[in-house]
C-alpha cells in the first residue's frame, strides 16, 4: 500500500469522492423528479378539495383527478377583480399559471410596501388564481389560494367560501415548515374543523376582514365568535401568521374587490 | 468472522450498548419524530439503512482516506446517502416526507452515523462494519418505537393512527395527555426508559462522579 498521506493521494481522494457522491445524488434527484413533481401536483389538487370539503377519505390517485375535474379554474386580476383571460399571462389554460412562480416576475408582480405587507410576502401578483365549484350555473364554492409568512416558513395554501363569497368552508395548508406538534398542528383536522361556517367579513359593518384566531378556545357566547377561530396552543407567532395571511388575502390587496363582485353578482 | 460476533455486533446495540440509552446519542431526533408510530419507524430504517451504508462504504475505502481528511470524507459520503433517502422517501412515501420535513435531512448530523464511522467503520472490515451500522440503527429504532408508543398511545390515544382510547375530543372518555406530543415528554420518557434498562442491566450502571463524605463537623445545637 502507497503511503495515503501525501497531499496529493489527499487531494486525489477528495477530487474522486466529490465526483462519485455528486453523479450519486443528482442521479437520484434526476431520476425521481417526475414522480416527485407528480405527487406534489396531485397533493395540490387533493388540497383544493380538502378546502372545499370535496374529498373523501382515501381517495385514490384517479378518483381525485376525476374529482378535479369538476373545478373551474380561472384567473383574476386583483385590482380589478374581473376575470382576465390566461392569454394575458401566456398562458393557455388558467390551471397551468404557476403563481409562485409569477410572484418572483417582475413583469407580473410588484413589491408590496412595507406597511400593507402584512402576510410578509413581499411581492404581490397582478394576477391570482381561484377555483371555482358550480353546481347549476350557480358558484357553489370559491377556492382562493393563500399564502403568508408564520414562524420558520412561509405557509401555502388553500381558502374556501362558500357562494356567498364570505361564509368559510375551509382552510388548508399544503405546504409549511412550522414546527412539528406546534405551528405544524395547521395540518391538524381538529384544528381545521373550526373554519367551516365562520365568515371572513362582517358586511354590516363594511367589507374589511375581519376574521381572526384568538388566543385559547373561542367565547362562543360572544358577538364576534362568528369572526373568531380558535389559536394554536404553543404558537402564537404560527397563529398571528395565519390570521394575517387570510386577512391579507382577503383585503384590499387580496381578492376584496374580486368577492365584493362576486357578493353583488356580477 | 464468527458466529457469536455477527450477533453480538448486530443486537448488541438493541439492549446491551444502545446509541441513545447507553451512549446518550442521537437524542434530538427522538424527541422530534417519535409523536406516532408510524413516524418513527420510517425515520428509524431510514438511519438503520443510511448508517448500514455508510459504514459499508466507509469501511470498504478505509484503507485509502487520509487521516488529514477523513472526517469531511465520511461527512460527504453521509449526507449523500441522506439526500437520496430524502429523495427517495419523497417520491414514494410523500406524506411521510412532509411529515417528517427537515428531520430527514438531519439524519446527516446525527451523531450516531457519524460516531459508527469513525468509531468501528474505519477500523474494521465491510461487512461486520455495515452489519455493525444496521445494528445501531435497530437500536435507534427499538427505543424511537418505545417512545412513540407511550407518546403516541397517551398523548392522542391511538397506536399507528388507530383509535385505541377514545378522546373526549371524538366523543370517548379519555383526556390526553398535551404535553406527550410536546418535544419535552421525550425527555422524561428517554430518561424512565433509561432507569428501567439499567435497572434491568445493572452493568450499565456508570460509576458515580463523587462520593459524598460522611458527615464529620458537629452541628452547633
Amino acid at each position: 500500500m502507497s503511503n495515503k498521506e501525501t497531499t496529493s493521494k489527499t487531494l486525489i481522494v477528495a477530487f474522486l469522492l466529490c465526483i462519485v457522491c455528486s453523479i450519486v445524488v443528482s442521479a437520484s434527484v434526476i431520476l425521481l423528479k417526475p414522480i416527485q413533481e407528480k405527487n406534489k401536483a396531485l397533493n395540490l389538487k387533493s388540497n383544493i378539495l380538502a378546502a372545499a370539503g370535496l374529498l373523501v377519505d382515501d381517495a385514490t390517485a384517479e378518483e381525485i383527478e376525476n374529482l378535479f375535474l369538476t373545478i373551474k379554474p380561472l384567473l383574476v386580476d386583483l385590482d380589478t377583480g374581473e376575470y382576465v383571460d390566461p392569454g394575458i399571462v401566456g398562458k393557455e389554460a388558467a390551471l397551468d399559471y404557476d403563481q409562485r412562480k409569477a410572484s418572483k416576475d417582475p413583469a407580473l408582480s410588484s413589491v408590496i410596501d412595507g406597511s400593507e405587507d402584512i402576510a410578509s410576502i413581499k411581492r404581490r401578483v397582478k394576477y391570482a388564481k381561484v377555483y371555482l365549484v358550480e353546481a347549476k350555473g350557480k358558484i357553489e364554492t370559491i377556492i382562493l389560494p393563500v399564502s403568508g409568512y408564520g414562524l420558520w416558513s412561509t405557509l401555502h395554501g388553500f381558502l374556501a367560501l362558500e357562494g356567498d363569497a364570505n361564509t368559510i368552508v375551509g382552510l388548508g395548508f399544503y405546504e409549511h415548515a412550522e414546527t412539528p406538534g406546534l405551528g405544524g398542528e395547521v395540518d391538524n383536522p381538529r384544528w381545521k374543523a373550526f373554519w367551516p361556517g365562520k365568515k371572513v367579513y362582517n358586511l354590516e359593518k363594511g367589507d374589511d376582514p375581519v376574521i381572526a384566531l384568538v388566543k385559547g378556545a373561542v367565547d362562543k357566547t360572544r358577538a364576534n365568535a362568528i369572526y373568531s377561530i380558535d389559536g394554536l396552543s404553543g404558537a402564537t407567532l404560527t397563529s398571528r401568521g395565519v390570521t394575517n395571511l387570510v386577512q391579507y388575502w382577503t383585503g384590499e390587496q387580496g381578492f376584496k374587490k374580486y368577492l365584493n363582485r362576486l357578493r353583488k353578482g356580477v | 468472522m464468527s458466529d457469536v460476533k455477527v450477533k453480538e455486533v448486530l443486537f448488541g446495540p438493541i439492549f446491551t450498548n444502545n446509541p441513545i440509552a447507553l451512549q446518550i446519542l442521537g437524542v434530538c431526533s427522538a424527541l422530534a419524530v417519535t409523536t406516532s408510530m408510524q413516524l418513527s419507524i420510517v425515520m428509524g430504517l431510514a438511519v438503520a439503512f443510511v448508517c448500514g451504508m455508510s459504514n459499508l462504504l466507509i469501511s470498504l475505502i478505509r484503507s485509502q482516506i487520509p487521516s488529514t481528511i477523513r472526517i469531511i470524507v465520511q461527512m460527504t459520503i453521509i449526507a449523500s446517502l441522506v439526500i437520496v433517502v430524502d429523495q427517495i422517501l419523497r417520491a414514494y412515501a410523500y406524506e411521510m416526507s412532509k411529515q417528517l420535513s427537515v428531520f430527514v435531512g438531519l439524519i446527516i448530523t446525527n451523531c450516531i452515523v457519524m460516531g459508527r464511522a469513525e468509531a468501528f467503520a474505519m477500523q474494521n472490515k465491510p461487512g461486520i462494519s455495515f452489519l455493525d451500522g444496521v445494528g445501531n440503527g435497530l437500536g435507534y429504532l427499538v427505543l424511537l418505537i418505545a417512545v412513540a408508543f407511550f407518546r403516541e398511545l397517551f398523548g392522542a390515544g391511538k397506536l399507528f393512527g388507530i383509535e385505541i382510547l377514545a378522546t373526549v375530543n371524538d366523543g370517548g372518555w379519555y383526556v390526553p395527555n398535551g404535553l406527550l406530543l410536546l418535544p419535552p415528554s421525550a425527555f422524561f420518557i428517554i430518561g424512565l426508559l433509561i432507569w428501567a434498562l439499567r435497572g434491568w442491566k445493572k452493568d450499565q450502571v456508570e460509576a458515580a462522579d463523587f462520593k459524598i463524605s460522611a458527615h464529620t463537623v458537629k452541628e452547633a445545637f
